[in-house]
């Protein structure tokens, strides 16, 4: 390391040009070079392009500062879709390299650059893609969905999504600025203190995960008020869509159990910044207790992720059944019961510490239960089926392959949880295949059934049916072919995180893996181009509000909905609200409207979460000047905010009845693509 | 047995594609512990298969009976709820996991790493002549070294046992957490700084098995492997034989340059070993001078807080229950154990 001045070190902490890991001549140096030039090039193009049709304040005035849960919906999806893009370039590094690293050959990523990658990939894939996506769903339509204008803090959404953004920011820059962390996704000590990894990455993964952990804390309160308080007229707890019930259960877990990740992730950065010793191995400090509290947030966490699309897969069957979802209050029931229960799971991550037998087998014993409720789920939603008219779209079809993918996955999920098995299974690459199989079958084939639900509300047109099969099949068959062998390899007694092996005959089922990442992936570029091609063709594509014939609220509005979600807030009566309006013959008012109420866009989201995630930064590079300055900034920041008085303001009764009437809105009204 | 391990591999198709299955070692393991999980593993799978199976079945059953385009078929467009089929979805999954439940909660009692080992396997009881072998475990980055208290040597990257002879493991670590994993002896068990586990096992049949570190613990992770020989009881003497022949001392200066992270390193015989070496790693006090976590417990122990402890612990024990140690570790390293090496 060059000589370094006082000054440099006030000025830049402990940042410097070997901080650059695309300066170095080695291989990774060249692959993040390469990496880093196409991202600039991207990036450059995208701006170039946005400067040059002067759009900056287009997005600034409608996107950045909108307090709108259509929009931050929509934007949490985009940015969950870039970081799918850069997650799955993660996995494609590790399957290629456990393709060929056998014998001699040593493969083309050491081991400091791939215990890089599978950390990211592990903890990109599950905050900014899993979360972001679920988020971004929920977003958009629940409050259509039980008949609200907005959600009930529609400023804290926007600073819940840019606190986001910068998360995902953090872990972006570590590709190009120092080095990511090495100690897995949920970074257990001892790797992860300050002995063992010395270098800035543990703390972009600490200060990134605060980030967005902080911003998910606040959509969990903020949707959960939602949902209790702003409720259309006679839509009582047990007349709510199963999805916006799963969302109040989600953003139940999310308030009782990311409170405990922030807290967990502090005590570590203390231990790092301060040198205390909550987890060190020296001086009264133990690693178990992080893995208890980690665990106590990551084990809801998984079921935060998948509660969502258990509400979406009930909303897409009975519309393509044709028939009301079978057991609604027994769907509830475990929703509930599956939200009580994930409480009281989280030791069966560590059946092998060393915990006696009675503690084992009581986690083991409550790690089964919870498959009653789930079981009875699959059931429900099998009966929803049986004697109705199923019309297998798109969505359906990702419904269909749920259920046929997160069976199994739920089966083996049930072995994992004998404790005695699991002491075979554990951490072994059954674990790894077990894991994929009910996040890609359940949480990623929800999120596509998902978008290719409501892409039509959220746009007005639907999405090319022929490349969204594509992408299914692709991710269907590349699903089985790519963890398939991952189960075989379990069994055979191989274990996780390897970055080499030994033993030649394995290296056939590592190669078939690396086929079944590549089919994946073309199942991920068909869904690019299914969202390319339906945009270029949109006028072709366009549809009318209500284009599945569906039941829920939102289907009741137009495609897209208005700022104002209803012109006239509606009354329920029924459980599957619009299905029974439709069917008492309602029209949509044309005229009588009243001037709407509604938030107005402010840009101190987008304000407060920038100085966070520079505070954050500076504390990365230990530039102690930034921290403080930013610190300051956003402390200030809030207390300003608080004297905005220019919160509200009214959608006039004209604006409302010329958008109301639009043409637009009506020549498709009628419309169905089922029809 | 062999009706269900037949049941078992008709259900894992993937399995049937190996023809010599002898790869699966969790199938097949050779040492009696995990052999017992194993056929655990595979008796539930066959319990949950039991209404896995005709779930997909029916979903492929019904999505095709009742497609749209059959207009024979039935549909009872508002029928949404039968109280029996409602019981049914209930039922059905509970009673699995009724079955289930027995199971793993008998059999986390009867593997239970900590439990002294009663039999060689299920026919074969054990030579009552033959004391457990000791063997004394610390995971280092990144090798594994193995401590032969009653023969005094030690070993690196290098584990052997005779046949049917139960094996005592007390297991912990220099520095990071790994799992220490002989895949076809018996499950995995963490290893972990200043802290003890133990594992109980046998081997069933002679051979070369492998271990290896089942937890990421950095850079050198991946080469963190070890074989692991069962041997016939001359096989054995004949290996302590060799170690002795080729060993050197594994004097504390010899270990703190052990204590270094390697990889890949080659196997390493000791003929003997400075005394109480792996109590001094358990509780992190190899270097002269170092206080020992046991004595600081010792000590705290004695203290206010240690005798504000001690009227909890009364106060508790009047209440007829149990409360753990106020200290680092779960299970402490006491200090008979220290006095036993």
């Amino acid at each position: 390391m060059p000589h370094r001045s006082e000054i440099w070190n006030i000025l830049f902490g402990r940042l410097s040009l070997d901080s650059l890991p695309f300066l170095k001549t080695d291989l990774e140096g060249r692959i993040v070079l390469v990496t880093f030039i196409a991202v600039s090039i991207g990036a450059l193009v995208i701006l170039g392009l946005i400067t040059k049709y002067k759009k900056w304040g287009y997005l600034w005035k409608e996107w950045f500062t909108s307090v709108d849960h259509k929009k931050l919906g929509i934007m949490y999806m985009i940015l969950a879709t870039v970081m799918l893009l850069r997650g799955f370039s993660d996995a494609i590094m590790m399957r290629s390299q456990q393709a060929i690293s056998f014998g001699a050959n040593h493969g083309y990523l050491p081991p400091a650059h791939y215990d890089q990658i599978f950390t990211a990939h592990g903890s990109i894939m599950i905050f900014f893609v899993g979360m972001a996506y679920i988020v971004g769903l929920m977003n958009f339509i629940m409050p259509l969905q039980i008949g609200s204008r907005d959600v009930a803090f529609p400023w804290l959404n926007n600073l819940s999504f840019w606190f986001t953004f910068w998360g995902a920011v953090m872990f972006m820059i570590s590709l190009f600025l120092g080095d990511f962390s090495t100690a897995g996704w949920l970074g257990y000590p001892p790797i992860s203190e300050l002995a063992h990894s010395p270098g800035v990455g543990v703390d972009y993964y600490v200060w990134g995960l605060q980030l967005s952990g902080v911003g998910t804390l606040l959509t969990g309160i903020n949707f959960l008020v939602t949902v209790v308080k702003m409720r259309a007229p006679g839509m009582t707890l047990m007349k709510m869509p199963m999805f916006s019930w799963t969302t109040l259960v989600t953003s139940g877990l999310i308030i009782v159990t990311f409170p405990v990740l922030t807290a967990t992730l502090f005590l570590l950065s203390v231990d790092r910044y301060l040198g205390t010793h909550f987890f060190t191995s020296a001086l009264g400090g133990d690693l178990m207790l992080y893995i208890n509290l980690i665990w106590v947030w990551g084990h809801p966490e998984v079921y935060i992720l998948i509660m969502p699309l258990f509400g979406v897969f009930s909303e897409i069957v009975p519309v393509f059944s044709r028939k009301p979802l079978f057991g609604y209050s027994s769907m509830v029931y475990a929703s509930v019961a599956i939200m009580v229960l994930s409480y009281l799971v989280w030791l069966h991550h560590f059946f092998t510490m060393g915990s006696g037998s009675a503690v084992n087998s009581f986690f083991s014993l409550t790690t089964m239960i919870i498959s009653i409720p789930t079981g009875a789920k699959i059931f429900n939603w099998l009966f929803t089926m049986y004697k109705g008219r199923v019309k297998v779209t798109v969505p359906m079809l990702w419904t269909m392959g749920f259920l046929f993918t997160f069976t199994i996955g739920g089966m083996t999920g049930v072995m994992l949880s004998v404790a005695p098995a699991d002491f075979l299974l554990h951490n072994s690459l059954f674990l790894i295949a077990h894991f994929h199989n009910v996040i890609i079958g359940g949480v990623v084939f929800g999120i596509f059934a998902a978008i290719n639900f409501w892409f039509p509300k959220a746009f007005g047109y639907k999405l090319d049916e022929f490349w969204g099969k594509l992408s299914f099949w692709g991710w269907q068959i590349g699903f089985w072919v790519a963890f398939g062998p991952l189960y075989v390899l379990g069994l055979m007694g191989v274990t996780r995180r390897m970055s080499h092996f030994d033993d030649p005959s394995l290296q056939k089922w590592f190669i078939t893996a690396a086929v079944g990442a590549a089919i994946i992936a073309f199942g991920i570029f068909a869904f690019v181009v299914q969202l390319v091609i339906s945009f270029i063709r949109r006028k072709e594509y366009a549809v009318g509000n209500d284009p599945w014939d569906a039941r829920t609220l939102e289907w009741s509005t137009s495609s897209p909905p208005p700022a104002y979600n209803f012109a006239f807030i509606p009354r329920v009566h029924e459980r599957d609200a619009w299905w029974h309006m439709k069917k008492n013959g309602y029209k949509r008012p044309q005229e009588g409207f009243n001037p709407i109420h509604m938030p107005r866009n402010t840009g101190f989201g987008v304000i407060i979460a920038t100085l966070s995630f520079l505070c954050c930064f500076g504390l990365v590079w230990y530039i102690w000047w930034l921290a403080a300055v930013c610190f300051v900034g956003m402390i200030a920041s809030v207390i300003f905010h608080t004297f905005n008085y220019h919160r509200d303001e009214h959608i006039a009764a004209e604006d409302v009845h010329k958008s109301e009437n639009d043409p637009d809105h009506w020549a498709l009204e009628n419309q169905s693509v089922l029809a | 047995m062999s009706a269900k391990r037949l049941i078992g591999l008709l259900l894992a198709p993937a399995v049937l594609l190996l023809g010599g299955c002898q790869k699966l070692v969790l199938l097949h393991p050779q040492g009696f512990v995990a052999k017992q999980q194993s056929d655990i593993m595979i008796t539930s799978t066959i319990i949950i298969a039991i209404i896995i199976v005709p779930v997909l079945i029916a979903i492929a059953v019904v999505a095709w009976k009742y497609r749209a385009s059959n207009k024979k078929a039935k549909y009872t467009p508002e029928w949404d709820h039968s109280s029996q089929l409602e019981l049914l979805v209930w039922a059905g999954p509970l009673l699995i996991i009724i079955a289930v439940g027995a199971i793993s909660w008998i059999g986390t009692h009867k593997t239970d790493p900590y439990a002294k080992i009663d039999r060689a396997d299920a026919g074969t009881a054990i030579n009552a002549a033959d004391k457990p072998l000791e063997v004394d475990v610390v995971s280092m980055r990144w090798k594994w070294l193995f401590f032969y208290p009653q023969y005094g040597i030690a070993t690196v990257n290098e584990l052997a046992a005779p046949v049917n002879r139960p094996i005592n493991f007390k297991i912990t670590s220099s520095d990071m957490m790994d799992a220490f994993f002989v895949p076809t002896l018996a499950g995995m068990i963490y290893t972990m700084p200043g802290m003890q586990t133990q594992l109980h096992a046998v081997i069933n049949k002679p051979g070369k098995y492998k271990g290896m570190s089942a937890n990421f613990s950095g850079a050198g992770f991946t080469h963190m492997q070890f074989w692991f020989y069962g041997k016939t009881k001359q096989g054995f003497e004949q290996w302590v034989a060799k170690v002795r022949a080729k060993g050197t001392d594994l004097s504390t200066s010899a270990y703190l340059q052990l204590h270094k992270p390697s990889i890949a390193v080659p196997v390493t015989y000791y003929t003997k070993f400075s005394p109480g070496l792996y109590s001094r790693i358990l509780n992190r006090c190899v270097i002269p001078g170092q206080v020992c976590l046991s004595q600081q417990m010792a000590y705290d122990r004695r203290t206010d807080e240690g005798k504000l402890w001690q009227k909890g612990k009364d106060k508790v024990k009047a209440m007829n229950m149990s409360m753990p140690m106020p200290a680092v570790t779960s299970k402490p390293a006491s200090a008979s154990t220290a006095a036993a090496h």
